[in-house]
């Protein structure tokens, strides 16, 4: 299908993008990498009067250490967070790690890491890692700029608490994570993940001091399992802990049926993935056997 | 809508674009380029494959707005006048064209693999190709093709 008419301003400025988007208000749709939103503008489900094109906006391609944080622009494209230099990635590679399941190769090279997030697709590898990570996402509108939690950001498929005339400027990762892993299942690389897992964890002496375990694709915001967290929170590292986490999360969630996998199926590839993740996260096998862990008998 | 971009080396200038139309109908329909194809319209089969400066993008993905003022490559710019590219000799060759649907996108993923690695593995292949659908199914000749391509460009 052929998309309906909109009316198109390419913008030079975020003020300029601003400026367009508080004077249409709801009826007005940003345009970054439009890897999403072209898609659904063909199908029809999106139907902006206006498309705010900021895809030639200055400085908001960029990658930045600062301290600790990973700050991104929001029009840095996917195949630059997957290519980035090891002086970036350090502390940070899960986020290389994760751009390599973004789409395809083509998909890569347009589709940008703020509109991925202001797209909010719950299968998204970037709202999920934002939050797994505790990522701040930094968003301006007419009054200025303010920080949201990305743990705050999603409200459901495809919505986001940002309002109709603020877009996304920046994503920052404030601290290093160095056990952290991302695991998913689709049928055909660069598909949408049937289930996807994120986890991160600070590790001392094989215990686990602190513990991030997020599910995407399973729910209509990326989600965090609090109840397999606190499990993992202070204990020891183990084959046999990670099951049960992995049981933990298959519990949690109530995910849907549909063409690509009933929801039994779901349930239990995100015991899978989740047990895969955690065992990556501390240096093990692909099948999450935590043996490099010192000390991993309970 | 005016549109001024450069394609296949020749400036092009298109009057009259909707801002709807993406650039792949541009190509295809207003410039008379049909090599790049029209299916899924999302971004998931790679026929519509072109370089929009110097970057392999699905063309269906790009607003024709979004080319303004860009360099485009598209399969029928790939040959070097009547002499085809090694890349274009091997799927001939190897017998990697079926219905030929989807082997411009192929032969254009597989360019640009061959720029970023000149001697790919056979998975570093699969992967590049990954964004590409061939409804005859014919991965195993592609892939061969590739290879005699990488090998031929390297030796």
């Amino acid at each position: 299908m052929k998309p309906a008419r909109f009316e198109y301003r390419r913008v030079a400025t975020v003020d300029e993008a601003i400026e367009h988007l508080s004077e249409v208000g709801d009826e007005a749709k940003v345009l970054a990498g439009g890897q999403s939103l072209v898609p659904l503008l063909g199908f029809r489900l999106a139907r902006p009067r206006m498309l705010v094109d900021i895809t030639r906006v200055e400085g908001l391609r960029y990658m930045r250490r600062d301290g600790e944080a990973l700050r991104i622009g929001a029009l840095t494209v996917h195949r630059a967070v997957e290519t980035m230099r090891s002086s970036l990635a350090d502390g940070h590679r899960i986020l290389a790690e994760a751009a390599r399941w973004v789409g395809h190769y083509p998909i890569r090279t347009r589709g940008t890491f703020g509109g991925s997030i202001a797209h909010a697709d719950p299968a998204s590898e970037w709202c999920m890692l934002a939050v797994a990570l505790d990522a701040v996402v930094t968003a301006q509108g007419p009054g200025g700029k303010r920080d949201i939690p990305a743990g705050e950001l999603f409200q459901g498929f495809f919505t986001t608490v940002l309002a109709p005339d603020e877009l996304i400027i920046e994503v920052r990762f404030p601290r290093v994570w160095e056990h952290a892993a991302i695991e998913e299942f689709a049928r055909r690389k660069g598909d949408f993940a049937l289930v996807a897992a994120t986890v991160a964890l600070d590790l001392e002496d094989g215990r686990c001091r602190d513990a991030r375990i997020v599910l995407g694709g399973v729910d209509e915001v990326p989600l965090r399992l609090l109840e397999a967290e606190r499990a993992l929170t202070g204990a020891v590292c183990s084959t046999p802990l990670f099951e049960e986490i992995g049981d933990l999360a298959s519990a949690a969630i109530s995910p849907v049926s549909d063409i690509h996998a009933d929801a039994e199926h779901r349930r239990e590839l995100a015991a899978v993935v989740v047990r895969r993740a955690l065992g990556r996260a501390v240096g093990g096998g692909p099948d999450g056997d935590s043996r490099p862990v010192e000390g991993s008998s309970r | 809508m005016r549109l001024e971009c450069v394609v296949n080396g020749e400036p092009r200038d298109v009057a009259g674009v909707r801002e709807s139309e993406s650039l792949l109908q541009v190509l295809r329909e207003r410039m008379k380029l049909p090599g790049a194809k029209n299916a899924c319209e999302q971004g998931e089969c790679g026929s519509c494959s072109v370089f929009l400066d110097g970057k392999l993008v699905c063309s269906c993905l790009v607003l024709a707005g979004q080319a303004e003022g860009a360099e485009i490559v598209t399969i029928e710019g790939l040959a070097d006048g009547d002499a085809l590219s090694p890349l274009q000799e091997a799927f001939i060759e190897t017998g990697a064209v079926q219905c030929g649907f989807c082997t411009p996108g192929f032969i254009l993923a597989a360019h640009d693999l061959l720029q970023r690695q000149p001697s790919p593995s056979d998975a570093e292949i699969r992967e590049a190709l990954a964004g590409n659908l061939c409804r005859c199914t014919g991965y195993a000749k592609i892939i061969e093709a590739v290879r005699v391509a990488a090998d031929r460009m390297t030796t």
